[in-house]
């Protein structure tokens, strides 16, 4: 979560979050709505209903060239070229070392190009570093005249079946390009909280209209980051700065699934010698996740001792979760530690507490299977 | 009722202060999910934490708004860490500290200056 004192950036909503009288922070460095009600009913209100989220802080490009989807590969360990139109992956920018950059989504809503979604607090030096190496075959738009909402829950497919249909028939995973609201719209069917849902690329000068458009709907409340946080936790997503960084192989972060076959086998991708080496044998820690059975909520920087209480690596994120009741948290250990049912002990303010390695999600994903 | 700048309010009776959090603090935090409260008999010099109140977010330190030893602990507040939302100036006090310095309470805030003060940030 990298913040700035320096320049506050706005979205095109910011009036909106505080007309409705939300409690905004700085985040990457974008004023940003934390929560509006409360994130525990927030949270509560996405598992049961569906939740709309700002966040249009996030990097939107497309990539066009040549074969922007071959040129793309040099970048990222994901399989482009193989990407069918309609299609998105997740995949992961990755320096020389096979360290993480940035994790993005990145797909073909329609027959242009790449469309690309990174992180906020990293998109400057991902568009830089994407259209400097790839400045002779392909060439990057920053798309910083589009907002991006979010739309989560399991009512969110009934919600944007209204507005069209075809909404509904979208697998988890695919995208499209169409008209909604009136304006050109890149959709996609995913999300970073574990339900089913929506990303919603939109104009700006449109963002204000279908943010209140879609609050009509009485199963639609507003989500600020507070609950995009506990809710993206309990499914087990990572948050690229916290849970993986510069310092992390896909490997180390159990981002092993981003690898596509081919990549592997052609070993072509930056960092491809440590993290195939990592795959078959040698890796020094693995991101896990905890429940923490006792007492506070450990968080980020909590130490993770064996049980015999020596030190063997840190929590990267965790808090209580809203959905099972009891506290989680997703950490660092050596892979002897990290077999589901281990006992370990976190240590927050100086308190040995009890923790198990316990399968991630935390809370099963719901995402939309399109029927076979 | 005394206040602190840190939003603590202290209570007293005798040479007793009960400590806890304003209404004010209390919506700052959010939801409230943990806290820990002090164990009795610990010793705490105005300024230390007294207690750490954990929402969904991030966990908050309580300070001591005055010296002394902890004579009581509200130990339901680990069960239902809510009442410090629901009543931060009622049943979610924290902890009894029978007070080493009584004057100290001269130099915390009374209503009239707190409201002044909150109506300042």
């Amino acid at each position: 979560m990298s913040e700035t004192a320096e320049i506050t950036l706005k979205t095109p909503l910011n009036a909106a979050h505080r007309a409705l009288g939300a409690r905004m922070v700085p985040f990457a460095g974008y004023d940003m709505p934390v929560q509006y009600e409360g994130v525990l009913a927030e949270h509560r209100w996405t598992r049961e209903h569906a939740g709309l989220f700002d966040v249009s802080h996030m990097g939107q490009a497309k990539l066009r060239g040549a074969d922007p989807f071959k040129s793309f590969e040099k970048l990222v360990p994901g399989d482009y070229q193989g990407l069918k139109l309609g299609k998105q992956r997740y995949s992961l920018l990755l320096n020389k070392d096979g360290g993480i950059l940035d994790d993005l989504m990145a797909g073909r809503p329609d027959d242009d190009g790449l469309f690309i979604v990174v992180n906020a607090a990293c998109k400057d030096a991902d568009f830089a570093l994407i259209a400097d190496a790839l400045k002779h075959e392909a060439t990057l738009e920053r798309l910083d005249d589009r907002a991006l909402l979010a739309i989560q829950g399991p009512e969110a497919a009934e919600v944007m079946a209204k507005h069209d249909p075809k909404l509904a028939e979208l697998g988890f995973m695919e995208c499209t390009r169409l008209a909604l609201f009136g304006v050109d719209c890149f959709v996609s069917r995913s999300g970073y909280t574990g339900e089913d849902g929506y990303e919603i690329s939109i104009p700006a000068d449109a963002a204000e209209r279908i943010w209140h458009a879609l609050l009509g709907d009485a199963r639609v409340k507003p989500i600020g980051l507070g609950a995009r946080d506990s809710l993206r936790l309990e499914a087990g997503l990572p948050l690229y700065g916290h849970d993986a960084d510069e310092s992390t192989s896909p490997v180390e972060a159990s981002l092993t699934f981003a690898l596509s076959k081919r990549r592997k086998e052609e070993a072509s991708f930056p960092g491809a010698q440590r993290i195939l080496k990592e795959l078959s044998s040698e890796l020094g820690r693995k991101r896990v996740g905890l429940h923490v059975k006792e007492g506070a909520p450990a968080r980020e920087g909590a130490e993770i001792a064996d049980s015999t209480g020596k030190v063997i690596g840190k929590v990267t994120s965790g808090g209580p979760s809203p959905t099972l009741g009891h506290n989680i948290a997703m950490g660092y250990v050596p892979p002897a530690s990290a077999e589901l049912g281990t006992e370990l002990k976190v240590i927050v303010r100086g308190k040995e507490l009890a923790a198990e390695v316990v399968a991630m999600p935390f809370v099963a994903q719901r995402y939309y299977r399109k029927p076979a | 009722m005394r206040f602190t700048k840190d939003h603590e309010w202290v209570s007293v009776a005798g040479d007793v202060a009960t400590v806890g959090i304003t209404q004010y603090a209390a919506e700052q935090l959010g939801d409230v999910v943990f806290v820990e409260v002090p164990d009795v008999g610990k010793t705490l010099n105005k300024g230390d934490s007294l207690a750490v109140v954990e929402s969904v977010k991030a966990a908050s330190d309580v300070y001591a708004p005055v010296s002394g030893e902890v004579v009581e602990a509200n130990g339901s507040l680990s069960v239902t860490p809510e009442t410090v939302n629901a009543e931060p100036t009622g049943g979610g006090w924290f902890a009894k500290v029978k007070m080493s310095d009584p004057s100290q309470v001269d130099g915390l805030m009374d209503q009239a200056a707190y409201d002044a003060y909150l109506a300042s940030l």
